[in-house]
């Protein structure tokens, strides 16, 4: 819940008086309020330095340590203080909180030491105000990632194996880390240099050679030596084939391997290969082969598997593709207008050199980049008119729009970030609204269970629930008697719903006795058939439920064991007898969890009187189990 | 071409900005209501100095302008009933604390209200109730109001109760309350009827006393 509202707490609970006279039960007595009434002062010494606060502010988070009773643990009896070893200058902002609602994060202080001061006082960091939340989240990312790439670094530098580790896991390994083991290494270095050789060959081919005798021409040494660079093919292209195998067979995830980049530039380095060991020796296709051999230059991207700086730099190309297509686009722009003025401004001349709009385009990029071949000249005046001012701009266009697009979008790319982060926030923030209200809305269920378990017990275990949640309880559960209908969860409620419309239609799937029962029931309120149809449902589904503070999470179990049918008659016999007064057909009742559906269930034994009492039921249910207790949930 | 594109937005966006900040500024006009004196409180309503102390420290850190408006007021009340609706009933107890139908709470209705509420006497405290379910202030409950009144409460249940909420619910609630408040069977429940009623039902009785040790 939010801030103060401890502090409306007596009001709304005053505002109850208006539910009195429309009550239709009596209302539950108060919790007693055992703590002072009167407000005081209370001192906390943290390391020396003392701060005083109103003993209210600190109760208005009771789930905190500061609100809660864990403070008395830090309690000094002879100086009368709250003492703290903690840090005074993080303890400021803690008590702001308390004060004002609202927590704020120093800048000048480390993340990871208000993180830790936080989780001393239980406090949550999600509550951070939005003032200070974007700089908190980017400082603790930040701070992750440098944890992150620490331990990365160290794990894969020397983390031991597994022990239980299958070849194939050690083989994947070998490939991703090779520094692990003297043989990853040594075939790192052999494919790296094999690499190197198949790059070197694909240059070296096409120097010309000297010519062998009795020709004119400069042979390019590929066709010289043909057989050798033939050979050196081959052994380079096993080499790569094994490999890729190898790491396909080692790879944990195939298709996520068969997907990544480096596994495609390795397929794109040997595929050429086998294409032209399958395609024939033929004139047509002999040119589409040759242009096949260009792939083979790929192979020298795999030099990245062993060059960091190398992913990097792709890495960052891919994440700036947007950047680099918006300059693509603007520099097309430019070109295609001052193409076409070229065009018709040198149209006229004879033997002009603006043959098509398109030639012009090759005028265009080479005027703008300030290469200025002079393949394409103007000669007429507009054309060079044109043509000046074509350079002139080609200047503005690339210099000027680089660094304005580079900052543009990198605060725009910010902007993204810190609209996701909102975003998740938000998600956050209701995720924890809902586990909040859920919690609410268990914890007072919880809070009925424990009543009605130690309804005969005076003293009841109070499992640290502060005062305000005693209050709190008893304002819903006055709210309860008021309307005669009480809370439930969302769980238990679909499940009431769809066992009132099968009801009738389930007690067929038992034996034909229990279908009377049935029938017996339907006349009377919502059948405890029903229930207990839905209570059979509930059987294998534990339900996790908050309980006690607002903003925690407890788990309420719904275990299942098996019961004995005698039991539950003597259940039965004994809920009869305790009919509560109510004339009407709304009683509340417990769903009880049986983990099979009885085959000869003794319903016809039902009286068909409405009798709930949860209490009662959980009771002699639980001196009649010899397996772990059952809870119900009460309805 | 893009450069000036650019330079001319950036332009126009500083200049749109600093052009709100000062109407921003501007607005910023904090309405700031003081109750009257402690004394004065206190001599009006049934708490102690301390007591009224610890009540306004509350108010005034949630409400640091003084005064209540109705968005804020339903906001608060609904925080104790997360599973329902509890804007409807919040609206009844905003007119019911604004005795002067000003539109907002000051401290002084809000320690009014509360000292009826925890510190009162029973036709007091049945007086409120009895203002609380009168909307209109015409001096009688007519069934309109109560079918008003009562199904606000039960919306605060919410959807998930057990047993389901039926939607005759109120309306045989409100039936019940007439049954048993309306002695001249008018249709209508005066103050007086209501007043005689509640005195008579033992339940009522005994549950006005449960709320004085509240605060």
């Amino acid at each position: 819940m939010a801030a103060g509202v401890a502090t409306w707490l007596p009001f709304a609970r005053a505002a109850a008086v208006g539910w009195l006279p429309l009550a239709k039960k009596t209302m539950p007595k108060p919790p007693v309020d055992k703590s002072s009434k009167s407000d005081e002062i209370l001192y906390v010494n943290v390391s020396g330095v003392r701060f005083q606060t109103w003993k209210n502010t600190l109760d208005r988070y009771p789930e905190t340590l500061l609100g809660s009773s864990e403070k008395e643990f830090f309690y000094n009896e002879e100086t009368q203080e709250f003492f703290f070893d903690r840090d005074p200058e993080m303890f400021r902002h803690i008590l702001n909180f308390y004060r004002t609602g609202k927590l704020h994060y120093p800048r000048n202080e480390c993340i990871q030491a208000f993180d830790e001061e936080l989780a001393f006082y239980g406090i949550v960091p999600e509550i951070i105000g939005d003032c200070c939340m974007e700089e908190y989240r980017d400082r603790k990312k930040e701070n992750q990632e440098r944890l992150a790439e620490d331990t990365e670094a160290n794990e894969a530098m020397d983390a031991p194996l597994p022990p239980h580790s299958t070849s194939r896991e050690r083989l994947w390994r070998a490939f991703e880390n090779p520094h692990t083991s003297t043989m990853a290494l040594v075939f790192y270095y052999v494919t790296g240099f094999f690499i190197a050789v198949s790059v070197i060959a694909n240059v070296v081919e096409t120097v010309p050679c000297r010519p062998p005798k009795g020709s004119v021409k400069d042979l390019p040494c590929g066709e010289k030596y043909q057989l050798a660079f033939f050979c050196m093919d081959t052994a380079c292209v096993l080499i790569f084939t094994f490999e890729y195998l190898m790491r396909l067979f080692a790879a944990p995830s195939r298709c996520k391997f068969m997907r990544s980049v480096m596994s495609v530039i390795d397929v794109v380095a040997i595929m050429p290969y086998y294409i032209g060991l399958v395609m024939p020796e033929n004139e047509d296709v002999s040119g589409a082969f040759v242009t096949l051999r260009v792939f083979r230059v790929f192979r020298i991207f795999k030099f990245s598997r062993h060059s960091q700086g190398l992913r990097i730099l792709g890495y960052t190309l891919k994440s700036c593709a947007s950047e680099l297509g918006f300059l693509l686009f603007s520099l097309t722009m430019a070109i295609i207008i001052f193409a076409t003025v070229m065009f018709y401004a040198e149209k006229g001349t004879k033997g002009s050199t603006f043959t098509s709009i398109p030639a012009s385009f090759w005028y265009t990029i080479v005027t703008m980049t300030t290469l200025g071949y002079g393949d394409m000249v103007p000669n007429t005046i507009a054309g060079k008119i044109f043509g000046s001012i074509c350079s002139l701009s080609g200047v503005l266009v690339i210099a000027l729009p680089v660094p304005v697009i580079v900052s543009n979008f990198s605060r725009i790319y910010h902007q993204n970030q810190r609209a996701d982060k909102m975003r998740a926030q938000q998600k956050v923030r209701m995720a924890r609204i809902r586990m909040a209200k859920k919690g609410t809305v268990n914890a007072f269920l919880q809070y009925k269970e424990d009543r009605d378990r130690h309804s005969d017990n005076t003293t009841l275990c109070v499992k640290n629930r502060s005062a305000f949640e005693h209050q709190h309880n008893h304002l819903l559960h006055c709210l309860e008697k008021t309307t005669n209908h009480e809370f439930t969860n969302e769980i238990n409620y679909s499940e009431l719903c769809m066992t009132e419309s099968v009801g009738y239609r389930t007690s067929r799937s038992t034996s034909l006795s229990s279908q009377q029962g049935a029938q017996n029931n339907s006349t009377g309120c919502c059948p405890r058939r029903a229930r207990r149809r839905a209570a059979m449902r509930l059987a294998n589904s534990t339900v996790s439920v908050s309980r006690g503070s607002i903003q925690e999470l407890d788990t309420l179990h719904i275990k299942s064991t098996s019961i004995p049918p005698q039991t539950r008659s003597s259940l039965n016999a004994q809920m009869c007898d305790l009919k509560l007064n109510c004339g009407e057909p709304d009683f509340s009742a417990a769903i009880i969890s049986i983990p099979t559906p009885p085959a000869n269930s003794p319903d016809e034994s039902l009286p068909p009187s409405p009798a709930p009492v949860p209490g009662i039921l959980r009771n002699t249910r639980a001196t009649a189990y010899t397996h772990d207790n059952v809870k119900i949930s009460s309805l | 071409m893009g450069a000036v594109m650019g330079t001319l937005t950036m332009q126009a966006k500083t200049r749109r900005l600093s052009r709100d900040k000062t109407d921003d500024d501007l607005e910023i006009t904090m309405v700031c209501h003081r109750p009257e004196g402690l004394d004065q409180l206190e001599a009006i309503t049934n708490f102690s100095k301390r007591e009224l102390q610890v009540l306004y420290r509350g108010f005034k850190n949630e409400c640091p302008s003084g005064v209540v408006n109705e968005d804020t007021f339903k906001q608060i009340y609904s925080q104790f009933f997360p599973q329902g609706d509890a804007s409807t009933y919040a609206h009844y107890l905003f007119n019911a604390f604004d005795t002067a139908q000003s539109g907002s709470i000051k401290f002084e209705d809000f320690v009014a209200a509360l000292s009826i509420l925890l510190r009162g006497s029973i036709t007091e405290k049945l007086q409120w109730t009895f203002n609380l379910y009168d909307v209109n202030r015409d001096g009688y409950i007519n069934k309109e109001e109560m079918t008003g009144i009562v199904r606000a409460i039960y919306d605060m249940m919410g959807k998930y109760t057990y047993p389901a909420l039926k939607n005759d619910a109120p309306k045989q609630h409100v039936e019940a309350f007439f049954q048993k408040m309306d002695k001249n069977r008018d249709g209508v429940v005066t103050l007086d009827e209501f007043i005689l009623s509640c005195q008579e039902d033992e339940n009522i009785m005994r549950s006005l006393q449960l709320f004085e040790n509240v605060i």
